[in-house]
């Protein structure tokens, strides 16, 4: 393997500087990502930020890397197309609960079943904040937002057990509170051989006045210091569940599998992008014989 | 032109599609022109499949309007099409199962009734038993002695075709094959004698392996798809030959996933393709605007079948104009382009790749199920891998110093130079908010107008420098002509036939086929059309939409409109009797014709009765107290012939007025 030259953050440094709410949790990830992609060596030019749309899918904007401000829940299958166009880039997917777990869901659990080698980090703020506080697939039972005036009646997704059913290899929790803990996971995301997908409790200061800072903080605890075994899929999905005075952070799962991009004949010859555009003359020919 | 039209009719399952395939390769390695179609239904076993083989000397442009031979694989396809086999043609069938009288054709027409046991008896003794689709074998020897075909190519291709099965397998289907040859040598003329075999070999393939290929030739790396009727078989050609091309396909989730990968490889960098039909497209609208806003090539085609809705999924209609012209909100620049026919889908899929990259823009490829699916043969040479590659303007490196680099510069010819990610120095973000020169947001600018508007003319001023470097339509046939009908897309070649035919007939036709529909040549289109006696819009849809688009382009209205919207294609003489009845101040008449009667009856029998009854007799009535004339089908039993019901449809609105059954079946 070669050896990893570490860059420095500021590297990073966006074009312009971010315009969330101050004391947004998605700083807290912008950071992250900064700090990984650092610590991880990965050239500016050779990162890909995707995202769709929503507060946090504005994060592309505000770092030194290519980036793909997508629509509104496809961020998954625009970053895939661009991931299996190059896979020399290091992709990463960034945006909140409403794009990747509402609009967006369906895409997410079958990049999860590829095993695409991509990481999906997710603020996952449980609200709609761009569209100025609506209920989101990650709002708690009960809770009154703009659009469930009289509590919310639907049950929140579990991201967790989500991804572990869907066949990601890699399923993490992270909190923007807690930085140093959060680029961690981030870069071991990153550096995962296949699907990552880290959910990122980024509250929304302004319109989520339950999932807050010292909401989480009572709460947090991080599985790598009780010694979890990131191997046993039926432990993980029983973990996932757990929800209330205590609620885990970490890496709760992970597996060496097969990704996508193993199986992909077209890869052979590197990435497509780098390939002649040239059709073969011998094989141009012999599709033309078979249709005589 | 000397030609021969073979129809072959049956169930989905007789494999009747590899009967044509066999005797069209035939023809094709001879020298010979084919134009099959198919008319299908969405089954996999059952229903009535009825595929048309039209053989010429010269090039054919459509299935024609004739039936030379019938070649019927159940009774139902003797009902449905022996009375439209032409004089001097053969009925072929089995007739160990299946009877044909002389009163189920027209005069002058031969019954080959094909005594199977018995004409395979030597074929079984040396090879073995048949399954029952190997008959159709020797049906096709019979049919290529009538056709003059000869047997040496026949057995080239059947050998051909299952040489990987074994020997013994070639040589029973080659034995049936002579069987059937030798029979029908033995009792009937042939059709033509005087064939002259160029022995040109002309692969025989559909629109949509013509665009397959030409994405293959045009360096496509990355193809994207669900599947869709009738887009499904670039999927099919894409995959069954990946591991050659080394082109990704990818089968996604859904048709949003679809769009939204290949655009995402577009903007790493990769060429690259999806397909769809009108449904899928209509998922995948929202991203044809982000390609536009972001700037990044992608071809998209969009192959119509009947609408609305599920519509008519296994047949041809061209009403998505619209659709595509609109699709996506706001404004931007898109290229929209229906070739017009098999050739053209090569040229134009590898033109398509051209322009999506040197206008940094989508394309979207409108076919349509006609196109799509039917077979041709092709000159070969159309067919070649060294095609010209332009990118256009790109930047390959952005040293460390020069400044930042502007993805969306705002030039004069509104492209702006392409950096790849991956180039360092040059990172970007490809937004679907709006942006200025260096990709940063305008979106949440408290006000920049300036740059919005600036940002919009450059985008949009890209197509200025596009539609120059499109050819414009040119009109085709006399220039003094009576009648100039205009037709888009796939409509050309049955178009060009049918113009031949009404000039043949004393009436002067022209046609203006209109292949590049955005950006549109406006002027051209405009002076071509205010020159034209009479103007006719023929189009296989209800509301003739590129008429409508015509006059909103040029404010010329046209004097009359063709429409066919019953799923089938278009055929010359079809057209023909229409534009004749608009030119001499009648109403377009699209009322239910004695045969069409005869197929309200089968639908409704087969709801109703099963497959017992069978419609035998149709005659028009007038006065009858439902307020128009309506069709009397008298329906008997299919066993006995016994008279068992009588139906009455609407000539005009096609209502079933009445089922009244007969004393013999009312017991």
């Amino acid at each position: 393997m070669a050896t990893v030259i570490e860059l420095p953050v500021e590297l990073f440094k966006g074009p312009v500087d971010p315009d969330w709410c101050p004391g947004c949790g998605d700083f807290g990830v912008l950071n992250g990502v900064k700090q990984a992609a650092a610590k991880l060596g990965i050239k500016p030019e050779n990162l890909l930020v995707v995202s769709g749309i929503g507060c946090s899918s504005n994060l592309p904007g505000f770092i030194h890397a290519y980036g793909i401000h997508s629509l509104h829940g496809r961020a998954v299958p625009v970053a895939t197309g661009a991931h299996l166009a190059n896979t020399d880039l290091k992709v990463i997917i960034t945006g909140g609960d409403g794009d990747g777990y509402g609009i967006g869901v369906g895409h997410l659990l079958h990049a999860m079943r590829r095993n695409l080698n991509v990481t999906y980090l997710v603020m996952d703020n449980q609200i709609y904040g761009l569209t100025t506080g609506q209920t989101s697939p990650t709002t708690n039972l009960g809770q009154k937002t703009k659009s469930t005036p009289q509590g919310n009646i639907e049950n929140p997704i579990n991201p967790l057990a989500l991804a572990l059913t869907a066949g990601a290899t890699f399923v993490a929790r992270a909190f923007s509170g807690e930085t140093k803990h959060l680029a961690e996971t981030i870069a071991a995301a990153i550096e995962h051989k296949g699907f990552s997908l880290v959910d990122i409790f980024s509250p929304c200061v302004t319109y989520n006045k339950v999932n807050t800072y010292p909401f989480f903080k009572e709460r947090v605890y991080k599985l790598e210091d009780e010694n979890w075994d990131t191997s046993d899929f039926h432990k993980s999905m029983q973990k996932s569940f757990e929800w209330g005075d205590r609620i885990p952070l970490g890496v709760l799962y992970k597996a060496d599998m097969p990704t996508y991009e193993d199986g992909e004949n077209a890869f052979k010859k590197g990435a497509l992008v780098k390939q002649s555009l040239k059709a073969d003359k011998d094989v141009f020919q012999s599709v033309i014989d078979e249709m005589i | 032109m000397q030609e021969v039209t073979i129809g072959i009719a049956g169930a989905a399952g007789d494999g009747l599609d590899k009967s044509g395939d066999t005797l069209a390769r035939s023809c094709g390695r001879l020298g010979l022109h084919v134009y099959a179609y198919n008319c299908y239904q969405s089954i996999i076993r059952g229903g009535h499949i009825w595929l048309k083989v039209r053989i010429g000397a010269e090039k054919v442009y459509s299935h024609g309007d004739h039936l030379n031979v019938l070649i019927a694989l159940n009774q139902d396809s003797i009902e449905r099409h022996a009375g439209e086999v032409e004089k001097g043609g053969v009925v072929i069938f089995n007739s160990d199962k299946i009877k044909c009288e002389p009163t189920q054709v027209r005069e002058g027409v031969k019954i080959l009734g094909l005594p199977m046991s018995k004409v395979t008896a030597d074929v079984v003794a040396e090879h073995g038993p048949l399954q029952a689709i190997m008959q159709n074998t020797v049906a096709i020897g019979a049919a290529c002695f009538i056709g003059s075909i000869g047997l040496e190519e026949p057995t080239e291709v059947l050998t051909d075709t299952f040489g990987h099965k074994g020997q013994k397998i070639v040589d029973l289907n080659v034995g049936l094959l002579k069987a059937g040859y030798e029979f029908a040598k033995a009792n009937v003329e042939p059709i033509h004698k005087d064939w002259k075999f160029s022995k040109k070999r002309r692969p025989f393939l559909t629109g949509n392996e013509a665009i397959a290929i030409g994405a293959y030739a045009a360096g496509c790396k990355f193809y994207s798809a669900y599947p869709m009727t009738p887009a499904s078989t670039v999927l099919h050609w894409m995959a069954s030959h990946a591991h050659k091309t080394g082109i990704c396909v990818k089968q996604c989730e859904d048709e949003l996933s679809v769009i939204n990968m290949a655009i995402g490889a577009g903007i790493a960098g990769a060429r690259s393709m999806c397909a769809t039909a009108g449904g899928g497209f209509a998922l995948m609208t929202e991203a044809v605007g982000m390609a536009g806003i972001m700037e990044v090539p992608v071809v998209c085609v969009e192959v119509q079948r009947g609408g609305p809705s599920t519509g008519l999924p296994t047949k041809t209609e061209q009403a998505d104009l619209f659709q595509v012209y609109g699709a996506s909100q706001g404004e931007f620049p898109r290229l929209i382009v229906a070739p017009k026919d098999i050739a053209d889908c090569f040229h134009t899929t590898v033109e398509s790749f051209n322009l999506a990259d040197k206008y940094q823009l989508p394309v979207l490829l409108m076919s349509d199920l006609l196109l799509s699916e039917h077979p041709e043969t092709v000159d070969p040479e159309v067919f070649t891998h060294d095609v010209k590659i332009d990118r256009g303007e790109m930047v390959h490196e952005w040293p460390e110093g020069k400044g930042k680099y502007k993805r969306f510069a705002f030039t004069e010819s509104g492209i702006s130079p392409r950096a790849l990610p991956g180039t360092p120095n040059a990172a970007y973000v490809s937004a679907t908010d709006d942006h200025d020169e260096e990709s940063i947001l305008i979106s949440d600018m408290f006000t920049n107008q300036a740059l919005r508007r600036k940002i919009m003319e450059k985008r949009n001023r890209k197509v200025e420098n596009l539609l120059k470097e499109l050819p414009a339509p040119v009109l085709e046939g006399p220039q003094d002509a009576d009648v100039t009908l205009v037709c888009w897309g796939s409509s050309w070649g049955v178009m060009k036939e049918a113009a031949e035919l009404l000039t043949a007939e004393g009436v002067k036709t022209n046609i203006l086929n209109i292949k590049y529909i955005a950006p549109f040549h406006a002027k051209e289109v405009g002076e071509i059309l205010s020159k034209a006696k009479k103007k006719i819009s023929v189009e296989v849809n209800f509301t003739s939409q590129m008429a409508r688009f015509i006059q909103m382009e040029t404010g010329i209205k046209m004097d009359g409109h063709v429409n066919r919207y019953d799923g089938e294609p278009l055929e010359p003489k079809w057209i023909g009797d229409h534009v004749k009845r608009i030119l001499a101040g009648k109403p377009l008449d699209l009322e239910v014709t004695e045969d069409e009667a005869k197929e309200i009856a089968y639908h409704w029998l087969r709801t109703h009765n099963g497959e017992k009854l069978r419609p035998v007799k149709v005659t028009r009535e007038s006065a009858n107290g439902h307020g128009e004339p309506t069709w009397n089908i008298e329906i008997s039993e299919r066993a006995t012939g016994a008279a068992a019901a009588r139906m009455k449809v609407g000539v005009s609105t096609g209502s079933t007025y009445s089922y009244e059954k007969l004393a013999s079946e009312a017991k």
